[in-house]
C-alpha cells in the first residue's frame, strides 16, 4: 500500500494567552519579558494560606472567544484542579476546567483546496499558565521564573477534523486571526502566547476506527508544525507498512534534525486527579451577560473582506491577505483615513511591507511604525515630494528607525527635486554628455528617452522628479 | 489582683478604669508563660520580648494622651497555621520549620489594626491533622487540667494556653472539630463560625471547603467579642460571605425562654462515655429550668459524616499540601540525585506519619477509577447531611450534642491507633460538613475532675442563637468559679 491509501487525522489543542492586564487569580501584571520573578506575589508563588480570586476579564475574554467561534456558552461552569508535580507549577496543581468548560460545541471555517470546510471545536476553557524553568544560567541547575505563573490562558480543543498539514496551518491561521480581531490575545508565537499541542494519527482509508495517536506539545511556529506533521505522518505510515504498531506517546519535535523524539516513558502516565477547586465559587453567567458580550464583538475578517472588495475594489487575493491579520487590516484602514488612497496603501502592504515582514521573519503585529506614518508616506509620493523609489527607502527606514516620514526625508536629504531651473540644468548636462542617445531619440528610438531619464536619476541619486525629467527631455530634444 | 485570671472583657474594664495599664497586662502574661510553659508546652514560637516592646510602645502613646481603641493592648495567642508577617508560621511541621510568611492573614491584619498584642504562635497537630496535638513535629502540649492528658487538637496549643492562662484568648482553626474538641478537653469555650463568615486568607489550608478560623476563650462573652473582631467579607477569599456586620455581644443577655433545643439521639448512642452523657443530660435539665424546650429527635448523619469527612478532607488536603514540595520555602532533603528524589525524599522526611497517611488516603480517593466511588459519593452524602440538618432547623433553634464522646485521654493512648483517634471527631465533623456554626462550652467535670464539653449547633449564620444559649447556660452553672484546672 502507499501513502495515498492512508487518511491523516489531526486534532489540535491550542493554548492562547489572554491579553488581560493582570493574572488570572491575582493582580500581578502579565507583561512579557520582565526580569525573572519581578511580576510575582504570594498568591502566584503559592505561598501557604493564599487563595485565588478569579479575574472577571478572563471569563469575559473566553466567552468572547467562544462566541466568535460559534460555541455554546455554559451558564454554569466551574474551576477544577489538575494535580501534578513540577517545579514551574508552584501549587502542584493547575487551576483549569475539567468537565464544565465555559464554551462548547463551536466551529470555525477554513478554506481548503476543495473549498470551505468546517472544523468543529470541542471546547474552550480557561486555565492558568505555569512558570518557566531557566536551565544552567548560573552554572548548573535550574532556576524557576514565576512571572508567567498565573497568566491566563484559553485552551481551544478541536475535534479530529483536520486531514493534512495544510489544513492545520489554515486552521491555526484562521483561529489566530479571530483571536486577534476580538482582541483577547495578541497571539505572539515567538513569545509563546499562541501555541499548539498537535495530535496526529493515521488510518487506512475507509476505516471507521481512529488509529493510535501521538502528541507533539507546545509547538509555536507554523513552519515547524507543518514539517512536524509531515514527518510524523510518514513515520507512522512507515511503521504500519512494516507491520508495526504505533505507541500512544508524547513526542518532541526537533527543528534542527527535522525528527520527532519520544519524550516520556510510560511509567509516568499521569493521573491528574481532577476535582472541583474548593477555593473558588462556581461561575454562573446570566443571559444578559452573554448577550452584552455578544454585542461587543467587532467586525470579523470575512465581513471586512467583503467590504474591501466593494468599497475599495481590492482584488479577492489582496483583500484576503490584508484581512487575514487584524494588524494589517487596521493598518490598511487607518492609513487610508490619513491619505485617502486605498490603492496605494494596498500596494504598499501587499508588496513591500509583506516582503520585509517575510525577510525579517516578523509578524504583522511587530510592525514598528504607525498607520499614520504609512499614510504620510503615501501623501509624500502623491504630492511629488518624493519619488516612489525613494518611498521604498523611506519604508525600509520606517522598519529600522520609525519616525515621521517627513523628518526622515529631511534628515536624509531625500526631498525630490521639482524645481524647473534645477531640473533643466540636469537635463542639459545629461544631453550634452550623451549626444548618441539624443541622435537615437531623434531617429525615432523611444528607448533612448528612458536611458536619458535613468542617467539623470543616477546623477541626482534618485531625487529628481521623473515626470518633470520626462517632459523636459522631450521638450529639449524636439 | 490576679491579672491572668481575668477574661478579656474584664481586662477591658480595668483598662478603661485605669486600674491596669497595657504594659502591666502584657508583663503579667509574659511572667505566666515563663512559669507555666515548661510544663504545658503550648507555644511553638513565643513572642514575649516583642510583646513587651509592643505594649510599651502602646503605653507611651496612651501616656501622651492618645485615645485607646476597644482592644488596644489586649494580648492574644495565634495558632501556628495562621500566617503572620515576619514571624515563623510552621504548622507544627518539619516541612515549614523555618518558614517565615511574607504576608499577614486577613484575620491578623484585623487584629493588628486594633493593636492587639501577639504573645506567640501556638502548637497544633501537624497541618491541623489530628485530635490530640501529639502529631506536632516540635512538642506534645499537655492538658492543664491533668498534665498526663492530651489537650485535644488540632488547636491544642490554643486551648491549653487559654486554659492555663498563658494567653487571655486565642485563635484556632476548625476543619472537623479542631477548635471545639480541644476547648472541650481543656474546659474553655471554642467557637467554629459558619463557613464563609471569617476569611480563610492566610490560614494554611488543610481542607478548603471545611476550614474556618475561630475563637478559643475563657468565656462566651469573649468568644462573641473575638468573633466581632475577625468576621467580615474579604475580597481575597471568594468563599467569604458578604453580610451585614453584627455585634455578637448584643444577643447574649436575651432570655432563652421558649428556645427550641433539639437533641439528636444518634449523638448519645454507643461509644459515648457514661459520665459525658450524664453531664449532658444534666445540662438539658438546666436548659429546661431556663425555660427552653428540649426535645429528642433523629438526626441520621453521625454515622455517615465521619466517613464523608475523611474522604473530603483528605482529598482536599492531598492537593493543598502538594505545594510543600522541597522546591521553594519548605524543607528540602540534603541529598538528592534528581528532581524526583527532591520530591520523594523532601516529602517523606518533611511530613509526619499522620499527614502522609491523609495525603495517601486523599490521593487514593481522587484517583481515576475511584473518584466516583469515593469523592463523588462523599459529596452526595454531604448534600444529604446538609438536608438532614435543614430539616432539624425547621423545628429547632439550636441542636445540642456532646462535643466529644469522651473527656481528654492519656497522652500516647491513641496516637498509634488512627481509627480510634478519628472516632473522637464523631460529634463535631458533621457541623463542618454542613458548614454550620458550633460552639463548645464546659458543662461540668467527670469523676476524675476532667472537663466535659457541650456542643451547641446553629443554623447557617445564626451564631447569635448559639452564643445566646451558651451564655445563659454559662451564667447559670458558673463553671469558671466552680471548677479549676489542676494547673492553677
Amino acid at each position: 500500500m502507499s501513502r495515498q491509501d492512508y487518511e491523516v487525522i489531526i486534532g489540535l489543542e491550542v493554548h492562547s494567552e489572554l491579553s488581560t492586564k493582570t493574572k488570572i487569580f491575582c493582580s500581578c501584571p502579565t507583561k512579557f519579558g520582565a526580569a525573572p520573578n519581578t511580576q510575582i506575589c504570594p498568591i502566584c508563588m503559592a505561598m501557604p494560606g493564599t487563595l485565588p480570586v478569579l479575574n472577571e476579564k478572563v471569563v469575559e475574554y473566553a466567552v468572547k472567544a467562544g462566541l466568535a467561534t460559534n460555541c455554546e456558552i455554559s451558564q454554569n461552569s466551574k474551576n477544577d484542579r489538575k494535580n501534578y508535580f513540577y517545579p514551574d507549577l508552584p501549587k502542584a496543581y493547575q487551576i483549569s476546567q475539567y468537565d464544565k468548560p465555559l464554551c462548547e460545541h463551536g466551529y470555525i471555517e477554513i478554506e481548503t483546496k476543495e473549498g470551505k470546510k468546517k472544523i468543529r471545536l470541542t471546547r474552550i476553557h480557561i486555565e492558568e499558565d505555569a512558570g518557566k524553568l531557566n536551565h544552567d544560567e548560573l552554572g548548573g541547575g535550574s532556576l524557576v521564573d514565576l512571572n508567567r505563573a498565573g497568566v491566563p490562558l484559553i485552551e481551544i480543543v478541536s475535534e479530529p477534523d483536520l486531514r493534512s498539514a495544510e489544513e492545520v496551518e489554515a486552521y491555526l491561521r484562521k483561529l489566530k486571526s479571530i483571536l486577534e480581531y476580538i482582541e483577547v490575545s495578541d497571539c505572539k508565537m515567538q513569545e509563546g502566547s499562541y501555541r499548539a499541542d498537535v495530535n496526529v494519527s493515521v488510518r487506512k482509508k475507509g476505516d471507521t476506527k481512529l488509529g493510535t495517536r501521538t502528541e507533539m506539545k507546545n509547538m509555536n511556529s507554523f513552519r515547524s508544525i507543518v514539517r512536524a506533521i509531515e514527518y510524523e505522518v510518514d513515520r507512522q505510515i512507515d511503521i504500519l507498512e512494516d507491520g508495526g504498531k504505533i505507541e500512544q506517546e508524547t513526542l518532541r519535535w526537533d527543528d534542527v534534525s527535522g525528527k520527532t523524539f519520544s519524550m516520556r516513558d510510560k511509567e509516568d502516565a499521569q493521573d491528574y486527579r481532577y476535582f472541583p477547586d474548593p477555593d473558588l465559587v462556581a461561575i454562573k453567567l446570566s443571559d444578559e451577560y452573554i448577550e452584552n458580550i455578544k454585542n461587543t464583538l467587532p467586525e470579523m475578517p470575512e465581513s471586512r473582506k467583503e467590504r474591501y472588495l466593494k468599497e475599495y475594489k481590492l482584488s479577492e487575493k489582496d483583500a484576503k491577505l490584508i484581512t487575514s491579520s487584524k494588524y494589517l487590516s487596521d493598518l490598511f484602514e487607518k492609513a487610508i483615513e490619513v491619505c485617502n488612497n486605498p490603492k496605494a496603501v494596498n500596494n504598499w502592504i501587499i508588496s513591500d511591507i509583506s516582503r520585509i515582514l517575510n525577510e525579517k521573519e516578523l509578524e504583522a503585529s511587530d510592525i514598528p511604525f504607525s498607520s499614520k506614518d504609512l499614510g504620510k508616506l503615501v501623501i509624500l509620493i502623491d504630492k511629488g515630494t518624493i519619488s516612489s523609489s525613494i518611498g521604498k527607502k523611506v519604508l525600509e527606514e520606517l522598519f529600522e528607525n520609525p519616525k515621521d516620514p517627513e523628518e526622515i526625508i529631511k534628515e536624509k536629504g531625500w526631498i525630490q527635486i521639482s524645481d524647473e531651473g534645477a531640473i533643466k540644468e540636469i537635463v542639459l548636462k545629461i544631453l550634452e554628455a550623451n549626444p548618441q542617445s539624443v541622435a537615437d531619440y531623434k531617429a525615432g528610438k523611444e528607448k533612448a528617452l528612458g536611458f536619458l531619464v535613468g542617467q539623470a536619476m543616477k546623477e541626482t541619486k534618485g531625487k529628481a522628479n521623473p515626470q518633470m525629467l520626462n517632459k523636459m527631455f522631450k521638450e529639449e530634444m524636439q | 489582683m490576679n491579672i491572668t485570671e481575668l477574661t478579656v472583657h474584664e481586662l477591658q474594664e480595668k483598662l478603661k478604669n485605669k486600674e491596669l495599664t497595657v504594659t502591666e497586662i502584657t508583663k503579667a502574661y509574659v511572667k505566666r508563660i515563663e512559669e507555666k510553659e515548661k510544663n504545658v508546652q503550648a507555644f511553638v514560637t513565643p513572642l514575649t520580648e516583642q510583646a513587651i516592646k509592643k505594649s510599651e510602645e502602646i503605653q507611651s502613646k496612651l501616656d501622651k494622651g492618645e485615645k485607646l481603641g476597644e482592644f488596644t493592648g489586649i494580648p492574644i495567642g495565634i495558632k501556628d497555621n495562621i500566617c503572620t508577617k515576619g514571624i515563623k508560621t510552621t504548622c507544627s511541621s518539619k516541612m515549614l520549620e523555618n518558614f517565615v510568611s511574607p504576608y499577614d492573614a486577613t484575620v491578623i491584619e484585623k487584629l493588628n489594626k486594633e493593636e492587639l498584642i501577639n504573645l506567640g504562635k501556638l502548637n497544633m497537630d501537624e497541618f491541623a491533622m489530628g485530635g490530640s496535638t501529639e502529631y506536632s513535629y516540635f512538642k506534645k502540649t499537655r492538658n492543664p487540667w491533668n498534665l498526663n492528658k492530651v489537650p485535644g487538637g488540632s488547636s491544642g496549643g490554643s486551648a491549653a494556653a487559654v486554659s492555663s492562662e498563658m494567653v487571655p484568648w486565642a485563635l484556632g482553626s476548625d476543619t472537623g472539630g479542631s477548635i471545639r474538641q480541644p476547648a472541650s478537653f481543656c474546659g474553655v469555650v471554642g467557637l467554629k463560625p459558619t463557613y464563609g463568615l471569617v476569611s480563610r486568607y492566610g490560614l494554611v489550608a488543610f481542607a478548603s471547603s471545611l476550614d474556618q478560623i475561630g475563637p478559643i476563650t475563657k468565656d462566651v462573652r469573649d468568644s462573641a467579642m473575638l468573633l466581632n473582631l475577625i468576621t467580615g467579607h474579604d475580597s481575597k477569599d471568594t468563599t467569604s460571605v458578604e453580610r451585614e456586620k453584627i455585634d455578637y455581644t448584643k444577643c447574649l443577655e436575651k432570655e432563652i425562654k421558649g428556645l427550641k433545643i433539639g437533641v439528636p439521639k444518634e449523638f448519645f448512642g454507643e461509644g459515648i462515655n457514661k459520665e459525658v452523657k450524664e453531664k449532658l443530660e444534666k445540662a438539658m435539665q438546666i436548659y429546661k429550668t431556663l425555660g427552653a424546650e428540649i426535645e429528642e429527635f433523629s438526626l441520621d448523619v453521625a454515622e455517615y459524616s465521619l466517613a464523608t469527612y475523611y474522604i473530603i478532607a483528605c482529598a482536599e488536603a492531598s492537593s493543598n499540601l502538594g505545594r510543600f514540595d522541597g522546591i521553594r520555602y519548605t524543607y528540602r532533603t540534603p541529598e538528592y540525585k534528581n528532581l524526583k528524589e527532591i520530591y520523594k525524599k523532601s516529602r517523606s522526611e518533611g511530613f509526619g506519619a499522620e499527614v502522609k497517611r491523609r495525603i495517601i488516603l486523599g490521593t487514593y480517593v481522587l484517583s481515576s477509577g475511584y473518584y466516583d466511588a469515593y469523592y463523588k459519593k462523599a459529596q452526595q452524602v454531604r448534600t444529604l447531611v446538609m438536608k438532614e440538618f435543614n430539616k432539624g432547623f425547621e423545628k429547632y433553634d439550636v441542636i445540642l450534642t456532646p462535643t466529644s464522646p469522651t473527656v481528654a485521654f492519656d497522652i500516647g493512648s491513641k496516637s498509634n491507633n488512627p481509627l480510634e483517634m478519628y472516632l473522637a471527631d464523631i460529634c463535631t465533623v458533621s457541623v463542618n460538613i454542613a458548614g454550620l456554626p458550633g460552639i463548645s462550652i464546659p458543662c461540668g467535670v467527670d469523676s476524675q475532675g476532667m472537663p466535659i464539653g457541650m456542643q451547641l449547633i446553629g443554623n447557617k449564620f445564626e451564631e447569635e442563637k448559639i452564643l445566646n444559649a451558651a451564655y445563659q447556660f454559662e451564667k447559670t452553672i458558673n463553671f469558671r468559679e466552680n471548677y479549676k484546672p489542676q494547673y492553677k
